[in-house]
């Protein structure tokens, strides 16, 4: 009995640590936003300020780069998001082994580098159709990879498709659109926005493989990177502050609707 | 082929071919392609391309062979990602058994969602963070201080070991959900089993927990090892000019000493690195590409 308590409080002590681990890094970086030192640090405290905030709102390179990400996440979902929808349609109805080709040629890009991704993408533009680096590229490098994480939101919603409605939509003489607009795409819908939502995401945040296709083109987190290395003020504290807080209410608020949609499917089956 | 097309129709059907056509060959095949393609090519000014220089040749990749400092790189690239990879995977191991088999169904939502937030930060957000721990002046050089580690602040910054920290802490995400998969799937009796049967807590783990977690061994892993040998993020933010990581000798192949080809060498032996511990680890946990594309 007193081993099973030594091991619950050790096993306690331990996921104590392994959240503190999580997140005090991330605490400590958003309170040496507040820190009126010139560099960002919580050591020595210097007294508490929010004149980085305003520092950050007058910087007209961080809203340039800013846009550029916003352009840049709004093309992938564009591209990324019907590929991966094709994509997930056509594996659906494929069982050979033509299917486990396709698959594995699917999610190939996800288990390459980024800059790999990146490089390959800049080399075969330039060779083929002379185009360099800036947005176009930029959009096309990251939905290589990005398509396939939307193939496998889209594929996981099929799996649970009842094949039998569209079969009877057609036997009562639906076409082949109709079907497609009537009951396919708004089975699919939930999943249409989970796919942008996660494309956006990973557009907005990616680094490894922009910083290749990028030209002369500079995303917000190619912005924060340079910063970083030089120029760094509390003013890129207060702009992760930002950016953190908006993707752990996004993060939470996703998850809420993911479980709440588990439910209701859970229940009606039930 | 031929259900496609009776359930999506000639229109439909067209329109998908074309798609994923369009995806897989313009944006995932063929700039592998050429990408490898043009390591084995001179680099050469435009106006003797095409001319009797160019020709294939494996110039390109003998450099890594001849640069010393490249080379050291490159191993170091190795070993650092392999020691980031073991790292994780012994971090998370408690964790991911822990959230799988113990934790209670009322405590489990919450602890999963204290995982997935931070996974959706942004991973250069994350390395900043880092940035801030271990700046001269910064935490934890004033706590091992205080605590009488250091006796004055020491660089943290610009240094492997600074490097290292920086990606357990950033990719250690990729670990625990591919480990808490696998384990979450094990039978709860299998262990009391074992356990009736007097197996000791080592012993069920060896024998019960971690053979039914291979396949959540392999994927975190790959992903872990992958993210980390291609890293230019962490590297560049928690680095320095002598921890140099082979993503960024790559980078300046590219955009500081002009050599393309030379750069397209240096990824596809960075790719093939990859490729290389993906089939190693699928061989060592006995495991096969389908196990992992669950």
């Amino acid at each position: 009995m007193t081993a099973d308590r030594l091991r619950r409080l050790l096993t306690g002590f331990y996921l104590a640590v392994f959240f503190g681990y999580l997140f005090l890094p991330l605490i400590v970086m958003g309170a040496a936003t507040f820190n009126s030192s010139r560099f960002p640090t919580v050591t020595p405290w210097m007294g508490f300020t929010l004149s980085w905030f305003s520092a950050l709102w007058a910087d007209q390179r961080m809203w340039a780069a800013l846009g550029t990400s916003l352009i840049v996440g709004a093309g992938v979902i564009a591209l990324a998001v019907p590929l991966g929808l094709a994509a997930a349609l056509l594996l659906d109805r494929l069982h050979s082994r033509a299917r486990t080709v396709l698959y594995a040629l699917m999610v190939s890009p996800l288990l390459t580098p980024g800059v790999i991704v990146g490089i390959s993408t800049l080399v075969f533009w330039r060779e083929w159709f002379g185009v360099t680096g800036g947005v176009f590229l930029t959009v096309v490098a990251q939905s290589s990879y990005i398509a396939a994480y939307a193939m496998l939101l889209f594929s996981a919603r099929l799996q649970r498709f009842d094949p039998a409605l569209e079969e009877a939509a057609l036997d009562l003489g639906a076409t082949h659109g109709q079907v497609f607009r009537r009951i396919t795409l708004p089975y699919l819908t939930p999943a249409i926005l989970s796919a942008a939502l996660l494309a956006f995401l990973q557009s907005f945040e990616n680094y490894n493989t922009t910083l290749f296709v990028r030209g002369l083109d500079t995303t917000l987190t190619v912005y924060i990177a340079s910063k970083v290395r030089t120029g760094l003020t509390p003013a890129v504290n207060a702009l992760s502050l930002v950016l953190i807080a908006l993707t752990v209410l996004g993060a939470v608020a996703y998850e809420i609707l993911r479980r709440r949609e588990a439910r209701r499917t859970a229940g009606s089956e039930a | 082929m031929t259900e496609v097309l009776r359930r999506y129709g000639p229109v439909l059907t067209g329109v998908i071919l074309l798609a994923v056509a369009l995806w897989l060959a313009l944006l995932v095949v063929l700039p592998q392609v050429m990408m490898v393609d043009f390591s084995f090519r001179p680099s050469l000014p435009p106006s003797r391309l095409g001319g009797p220089e160019d020709v294939y040749t494996v110039r390109n990749y003998a450099t890594l062979w001849t640069n010393q400092i490249h080379l050291a790189i490159f191993l170091k690239t190795i070993w650092a990602s392999a020691l980031v990879t073991a790292t994780t995977l012994a971090v998370c191991y408690p964790v991911a058994f822990y959230l799988a088999q113990v934790a209670s169904k009322r405590r489990l939502p919450l602890l999963i969602l204290m995982l997935v937030v931070p996974f959706w930060i942004n991973e250069l957000l994350r390395t900043f963070a880092w940035y801030i721990i271990l700046a001269f002046n910064g935490p934890l050089n004033v706590l091992l201080v205080a605590l009488g580690i250091f006796d004055e602040p020491q660089r943290l910054l610009g240094g492997d070991a600074g490097v290292i920290v920086g990606m357990v802490y950033v990719y250690i995400l990729f670990m625990v959900f591919p480990l808490y998969n696998a384990i979450e799937s094990l039978d709860r009796n299998q262990i009391e089993a074992a356990r009736d049967l007097g197996a000791g807590w080592i012993r069920i783990h060896w024998r019960v927990v971690l053979p039914h977690a291979k396949p959540g061994i392999a994927v975190g892993c790959i992903m872990t090892f992958m993210l980390a040998a291609g890293s230019y993020a962490v590297p560049a933010l928690l680095g320095g000019p002598q921890s140099r990581w082979f993503t960024e000798v790559i980078y300046n192949w590219f955009f500081e000493g002009g050599n393309w080809n030379q750069g397209a060498a240096y990824a596809f032996i960075l790719l093939v690195l990859c490729i290389g511990f993906i089939l190693a680890a699928l061989r060592l946990f006995r495991v096969g590409l389908a196990d992992i594309a669950k």
